[in-house]
């Protein structure tokens, strides 16, 4: 495997009041192309600012980040953007759907991005509503949906463009067990079958078994890697 | 496809969720319709006014008053200038090779105002039957003509309309005489129609003007050309005398009403700023209760300037919704109502608010600029809101 993210030193701090917050001093890490890996730590470890910096939504105030051998944290905003729309989905753990738009319009909003025609839009929608299994459910509104197929409608959304990384943030937080298990199933379906690349942030345990690797985050350090699978 | 795509995408999303902000959004276009609503009712009046005034005088007709007199009321005219004037060059002759005019007398008389119940002046001509020749579109519509000599009024359908006590075959008293209400006449909806109209010679006895009169009226041999009068005006030191054509001469009149209009907008723009807030707060409101949305779409890839004008149009519908209201409500209630104001020479002048589709659109110009202000900081906002916001619970 070919390191798709490489973190070089990464620093990230912030000023409230009159006091300075370090989060990360000198983070290092290196995420292969192919991997699924779990972040998990106790509240305020870094996990999820570590996440807004891999997803170009939150820049380090040190270090390098390294994408697919580009470097992306001097990128300008608006290059961000296009870099995350050409590259990244994220999945939220409120699912984060558009209310007024169903399933096919919200699955959608990726590819108005894309240079592609309706028609093509409509194809590649209803291909990642069936890799979800909700095509039968395109039509319909988010909140006449349960939690899990609206999660599985916010795949569909992450993956319809195609990109190489998929980041998750807690992104069963908001369901019962065996609604996450069947997402964290589509989840490693992904990275199996697809060889996508999965950071996910996570609480739970039972769902960092279903990532190749789990790191564990404590005040802006790796504390322990493991192996799951 | 594109930024295009983009933006339109926001902007639908931002349309259908309105229903989600119902009564702040519909105070918002309560509060622009309503500032589009008071405006136009003044600017339809003063259009009103204008045209009424406008219409009233003709080109072929010049119109002699003493110099520096600002309305028929307060001009001076006596027989003997009446007698030089009407051997200028440039008047019109009739039939007998005698020049065309007429002398007439404008005087004020009490009446009441319908609406109001206030006491008002009224203007009363004294006039010849060459004035009547003067005045292309006169027209008795009730009744007769007066007879000369006798107490007998004519009285224009203004003034049925607006003052009590002016019916056919009514008798009213000004002073200590008596008139018989004989006749209706109509002009086509000029300022004429506000008068009483009375035989010259009698108004002049009954109202002591001696030999004098107010005003002198006089068929042009070419329309417009009113130099042959001015030039022999100036060059005989006996008359201390204005010439001006009809038409100019009433449309000047017809801009004492601008105070109105600037009023109007000082009213209307003071109220818009109050419309103003209304939609910044709503606006802000908006973007804070699609923070989430906002920075989802940012997040996936959308760029801040979708979210920029996604905003801004939202507040843009919302003004010209409220505009199109505010205009719509002004026409239903005011296009064509029928008033009476003080006009020039203290006088009552009846008139008809008149809309126009520049008027409308200077009532959707307002709400747009509305929108537009209204709209832009809080889409700024918009633009500039954290992407990570998302990753946070959407309330």
């Amino acid at each position: 495997m070919t390191a798709l993210f490489d973190l070089k030193d990464v620093a990230k701090s912030f000023v409230k009041g009159k006091e300075k917050i370090t989060i990360f001093e000198k983070l290092n890490m290196t995420i292969e192309d192919g991997d699924f890996v779990a972040i998990m730590g106790p509240s305020g470890s870094g996990k999820t600012t570590l996440l807004n910096m891999l997803g170009g939504v939150d820049q380090p105030t040190g270090g390098e980040v390294w994408f697919d051998a580009e470097r992306v944290d001097s990128l300008s905003e608006g290059q961000l953007a296009k870099w995350r729309a050409n590259n990244v989905g994220f999945i939220f753990q409120f699912y984060n759907l558009m209310p007024m738009l169903n399933a096919a319009r919200n699955v959608e909003l990726p590819l108005l991005l894309t240079k592609l025609n309706g028609k093509q839009r409509k194809k590649n929608v209803e291909t990642a509503l069936s890799l979800v299994e909700l095509a039968d459910r395109a039509k319909h509104m988010p909140n006449e949906m349960s939690g899990g197929q609206q999660q599985r409608v916010a795949i569909a959304r992450a993956i319809v463009s195609d990109p190489k990384l998929l980041l998750c943030d807690e992104p069963t937080g908001d369901l019962d067990r065996a609604t996450a298990d069947e997402i964290l199933k589509t989840l490693q379906l992904l990275n199996r079958e697809f060889n996508k690349t999965i950071v996910m942030v996570t609480h739970d345990p039972a769902a960092a078994k279903y990532a190749k690797r789990t790191i564990h985050l404590d005040k802006g350090e790796f504390v322990e890697e493991e192996l799951v699978a | 496809m594109g930024l295009f795509s983009q933006i339109w995408t926001v902007v639908v999303m931002n349309v259908r969720s309105l229903p989600q902000r119902l009564w702040m959004s519909l105070a918002a276009v309560l509060a622009v319709s309503v500032v589009v609503a008071v405006l136009l009712s003044f600017l339809a009046m003063s259009n009103g006014f204008a045209s009424t005034l406008g219409g009233t005088g003709s080109d072929s007709v010049a119109i002699v008053t003493r110099s520096g007199s600002q309305s028929e009321l307060n001009s001076v005219i006596g027989r003997d200038s009446v007698n030089i004037v009407s051997t200028a060059p440039g008047i019109a002759q009739d039939e007998n090779g005698q020049p065309i005019y007429s002398a007439e007398l404008y005087v004020v008389v009490d009446g009441i105002k319908k609406s109001s119940g206030t006491e008002v002046n009224i203007p009363m001509r004294g006039i010849s039957p060459e004035g009547f020749a003067l005045r292309d579109r006169v027209d008795v519509v009730a009744g007769r003509m007066f007879e000369p000599g006798t107490n007998e009024i004519l009285v224009g359908q203004g003034v049925i309309d607006q003052f009590a006590g002016f019916d056919l075959g009514q008798e009213v008293t000004f002073g200590k005489t008596r008139w018989s209400v004989v006749g209706v006449f109509s002009t086509g909806g000029t300022a004429f129609e506000s008068e009483l109209w009375a035989d010259a010679r009698l108004v002049q006895d009954l109202f002591n003007r001696g030999n004098s009169f107010q005003t002198m009226r006089i068929r042009l041999s070419e329309p417009g050309n009113v130099e042959g009068i001015s030039e022999l005006i100036e060059n005989d030191p006996r008359l201390i005398l204005d010439v001006d054509t009809e038409s100019d001469y009433f449309s000047s009149q017809g801009e004492a009403l601008q105070g109105i209009v600037f009023f109007g907008w000082g009213v209307s723009i003071i109220m818009g700023l109050g419309a103003l807030a209304g939609a910044l707060n709503t606006m802000y409101t908006s973007v804070a209760s699609r923070a989430g949305e906002i920075a989802t779409l940012r997040a996936i890839g959308f760029s801040n300037v979708s979210a920029f004008f996604g905003t801004l149009a939202e507040s843009v519908v919302l003004s010209i919704i409220g505009g199109v209201i505010g205009a719509l409500v002004s026409y239903t209630f005011m296009d064509g109502l029928t008033t009476a104001t003080m006009g020039p020479g203290f006088t009552q002048v009846v008139f008809t608010f008149e809309m126009s589709p520049e008027l409308f659109k200077n009532g959707i110009q307002l709400a747009l600029i509305i929108g537009l202000v209204g709209g832009f900081f809080p889409a700024w906002r918009a633009a500039r809101l954290p992407v990570v916001t998302a990753f946070r619970k959407v309330a």
